[in-house]
């Protein structure tokens, strides 16, 4: 048995009201990569908190041992001395300084007054190449896509002599790609003997980089599984997960009514807002029928969501031409207030930045998109607002004391309900569902899927962008595969399968 | 046990203006609350509470605030001046004349902040500058005055009580009916939520809100009648705050406020158009000024070239007090109507103190901070809690 680098023992964490952490045990040996995984909630970033010393000793019951010494952090400071490095979900880089500015951030090289700027270059471009990003050092972070951020991160992290790297959520608003390139990267790590804690929702990369896995579920260690004495399918991970099996992770739909079509595209090429010459969108045409779902699947930047925000009354870019039909007839939306007149919804990506005013209760959200239906002449009638919003968080199933409570106060799952209430709401006949379950866990994802069921049985169209390709085959009835800004091809539920959507990526990369 | 915990966090700054109303109460051996200062203070902070809804508006819009107000009621003061005063317009167009320069002057800067998307902040620093230097130049750095009776009245004046006696009895009557329509109000409401199936709040809630609202008009009314009764200015603003308490809570536009300045981009593909909801903040603060500014030139006689100075300060200050989010998206008008209320009490209270102006500064300053940091602690601990 290797030695042992981590031991958390007995964590107990309450919160008021709450017990987030009940005796949680967790013990990491050196050089391996172990995942965390569990529901939403169930108390793995807690955890993380714990050991790096955000909430700190004191406030929690029981003991870290690293390095088989007795740990009592007061700050983050603490654990970083150590070695210890936690990458948090939401990246914590300033976008309007560089990439070596980033890197060095609270760890300046040189003296106090007087920063040495050629080391911190020179060094922040060794780490570069260790993490096998190529780019200089001096590029702002704002010119770089999410996963090359991610990257950024994690030679932030070796930057600070890491010995245990904690990743929150490293993957979730990355492509495969780009995925596939920082799990690969974690397992040349893990050969020249660093110790990494990987937190994910993605269970086949879990399967593909872990060797242990412990699954905590509602603040309790409910196991730990070895890669070398135990299953590692996702089947099994779920079952621990959940506290039973899972049978279906797409549920059927019953009855495929799919009927005329009901949202045409044809020839639609957007360009960029700021940089009019470059071309995001290029000649794509789709169409979706009543009653169908629709994937549209490609890798991040293939110009997915700037192709469903141009639809959707214009919302992004510049010098917009092509053709939309809806219900045959030829429109030409100039504001996002025009489509929703002209029943079209787009549920964004982005559900903190660009979807639910978080300052604001459920109930306010619910109704945001189409007042109309519950105001007369402008005035609201406060009571049938408050009647609407009960019954979307009972259809939906949203988990809150009252309607009342502030949005931003909602765990992920129950925010995307909410956003999807509002365009439920807004009643629309095409609905656009960008990324519907980024960053939720496999509970809430059955129900966001039930509910795409239940709205393609009412007749409606749904068109789903999605980076995960599980679940764009699990969920269409057919996909289109779009590659920087064209359509690249076309398939049936029956002929999609992940590699024959991967080859048309590629191909379409290549020129062919 | 609970609910009422939350109650009192909710009203905080209410419970802080008792206080201190309480506590100048004392300190002045009653002083504050003399029927004749009554009638005082509203004559005095009436232009604040007009400045505060409006400021409210643009705050609301994402925490802008609007640096123009103060030369905005200097330069429609003087041309008020100048028009009643040294032309002898009609009063009545000349007020329609100085409101729709209100208007244009609004629609200027909203242009420059909404559509042209500089920031309201610089366009408004402009605006101060600007609109003080043509108020100067409408004045010739001299000051007009003093204004004919008749238009005086319209704000100075105290509603004429036909029934004559030691007491105003209309007074008394309105206050009366005003809570008599307010129960009556509550009461009708109740009645159709209740039919609907519809959640309500409990009786005995309902009754002790009713009480408490109504003894405080009824109180109010019986003071006012032991002076001279009802003041003009008390007319405008109840109206003026009863329209934007209603607009920016029941009505679809006023919603539009709220989650502009929550989320810009969620409320833009919401089908908000939002250029036009700052747009409409900024022509309404200025069409706000400029009635502030008529009821100014009313109350001091005199269109003077530095009339309104601060003014800006006093409605950011009272919104900022009354628990408006410095970020935008949250506030409300009675929160503006109670720090532009606690701040008038504050002015007050002190002056019949007889502290010195100076510490008086000092001391608005302290209390500003104060009041804020009160209301982020406390709602910090009801988040941790």
């Amino acid at each position: 048995m290797a030695e042992l680098l981590l031991e958390m023992k007995n964590i107990t964490k309450l919160f008021p009201g709450v017990r987030a952490l009940d005796n949680v045990n967790l013990k990491v040996e050196k050089g391996e990569i172990h995942a965390l995984v569990g529901e939403n909630g169930a108390g793995k970033s807690t955890l993380m908190n714990v050991l790096s010393g955000i909430y700190p000793f004191g406030s929690y019951e029981g003991e870290i041992f690293y390095n088989g010494e007795l740990c009592r952090f007061k700050e983050i400071n603490d654990s970083e001395e150590k070695g210890i490095v936690i990458i948090h979900q939401e990246l914590a880089l300033v976008p309007y300084m560089t990439i070596g500015e980033n890197m060095f951030l609270g760890n300046e090289r040189g003296r106090k007054a007087a920063i040495d700027w050629n080391e911190t270059y020179a060094k922040a471009d060794g780490l570069l190449k260790t993490v096998g990003l190529n780019e200089s050092s001096r590029t702002l972070i704002k010119d770089i896509g999410v996963g090359k951020q991610q990257m950024v991160e994690i030679a932030k992290a070796l930057a600070k002599n890491v010995k245990l790297l904690i990743l929150d959520e490293p993957t979730a608003s990355l492509n495969e790609t780009d995925s596939k390139q920082l799990l690969d990267l974690l397992l040349e790590f893990k050969k020249s003997g660093m110790t990494s804690i990987i937190i994910s929702h993605k269970l086949n990369e879990i399967s593909y980089v872990a060797d242990k896995i412990t699954v905590i579920r509602d603040g309790s260690t409910i196991e730990t599984l070895d890669k070398k004495t135990d299953d590692f399918s996702e089947e099994r991970i779920i079952k621990g997960m959940v506290g039973r099996d899972l049978v279906d992770r797409f549920p059927k739909r019953e009855k495929k009514n799919i009927g005329k079509i009901n949202l045409e595209v044809e020839n639609w090429t957007v360009y960029h807002p700021l940089y009019s010459d470059r071309k995001v969108v290029d000649h794509v045409s789709i169409n979706v029928r009543k009653g169908e779902v629709v994937g549209i699947s490609g890798l991040m930047g293939a110009g997915r969501t700037e192709l469903a925000m141009s639809i959707f009354g214009r919302s992004y870019g510049t010098n917009i031409s092509g053709t939309l039909k809806i219900n045959g007839e030829t429109v030409n939306l100039k504001n996002a207030q025009q489509a929703i007149e002209k029943k079209l919804a787009y549920v964004t990506e982005d559900r903190k930045g660009n979807g639910l005013i978080l300052s604001n209760s459920i109930r306010i959200n619910t109704t945001l998109a189409k007042m109309d239906k519950i105001s007369h002449y402008n005035i609201i009638d406060r009571d049938l607002e408050i009647k609407v919003a009960n019954e979307y968080k009972e259809k939906l199933r949203t988990k809150c004391p009252s309607i009342e409570q502030k949005v931003g106060n909602l765990s992920g799952g129950n925010q995307q309900k909410v956003l999807l209430s509002k365009w439920m709401f807004a009643d629309p006949d095409v609905i656009i569902l960008d990324e519907p379950t980024r960053g939720i866990d496999v509970g809430a994802k059955y129900e966001i899927y039930c509910i795409i069921n239940r709205l393609v049985a009412e007749g409606k169209s749904v068109i789903m962008i999605s980076s995960e390709l599980p679940e764009v085959l699990g969920m269409c009835d057919r996909i289109y595969i779009m590659n920087e800004g064209r359509i690249a091809g076309e398939l049936s539920q029956a002929e999609a399968t992940q590699e024959s959507i991967m080859q048309h990526i590629i191909k379409s990369g290549k020129g062919e | 046990m609970n609910k009422t915990i939350e109650l009192l966090k909710k009203n905080t700054m209410l419970i802080a203006l008792v206080i201190v109303t309480l506590f100048f109460a004392a300190t002045t051996g009653g002083t504050l609350l003399a029927p004749q200062n009554i009638a005082n203070l509203i004559a005095q902070n009436g232009y604040v509470v007009i400045l505060a809804v409006g400021m409210l508006l643009c705050i609301l819009t994402g925490g802008n605030i609007d640096l123009s107000v103060g030369s905005i009621v200097a330069l429609v003061g003087a041309l008020a001046g100048q028009l009643i005063v040294n032309q002898k317009v009609n009063i009545y167009v000349s007020i329609l004349i100085c409101l729709v320069v209100g208007l244009a002057i609004g629609a200027w800067q909203g242009f420059w902040i909404a559509y042209v998307r500089i920031p309201a902040f610089i366009v408004t620093l402009a605006g101060m500058l600007l609109w003080r230097g043509v108020a100067l130049i409408i004045l010739d750095g001299l000051t007009i005055s003093p204004f004919p009776d008749n238009y005086l009245n319209i704000f100075n004046s105290f509603v004429p009580d036909p029934f004559g006696g030691e007491i105003n009895i209309l007074c008394v009557a309105v206050g009366v009916g005003i809570s008599i329509l307010y129960v009556v109000l509550q009461l009708v409401d109740r009645a159709k939520k209740s039919k609907k199936g519809y959640e309500m709040e409990s009786i005995a809630a309902m009754a002790v809100k009713s009480v408490l609202i109504c003894a405080v008009i009824i109180v109010l009314a019986y003071m006012l009648a032991q002076y001279k009764g009802i003041p003009a200015i008390l007319i405008l603003l109840t109206v003026i705050v009863l329209a934007y308490a209603y607009y920016t809570s029941r009505t679809v536009p006023g919603r539009h406020f709220y989650a502009l300045g929550g989320n810009e981009k969620a409320a833009k593909l919401s089908g908000i158009h939002t250029d036009r909801v700052l747009f409409t903040a900024y022509v309404n603060m200025a069409l706000l000024s400029a009635v502030a500014a008529m009821a100014c030139v009313a109350r001091f006689n005199s269109a003077a070239p530095t009339a309104g100075q601060n003014y800006e300060m006093d409605a950011i200050a009272s919104c900022y007090i009354g628990g408006v989010s410095a970020y935008g998206g949250i506030g409300t008008v009675q929160g503006a109507v109670i720090g532009a209320i606690f701040m008038g009490v504050l002015n007050n209270g002190m002056s019949i103190m007889g502290i010195d102006a100076n510490v008086q500064k000092a001391v608005k300053g302290l209390v500003l901070l104060a009041a804020v940091a009160f209301d982020v602690i406390s709602k910090k601990r009801a988040k941790t809690a």
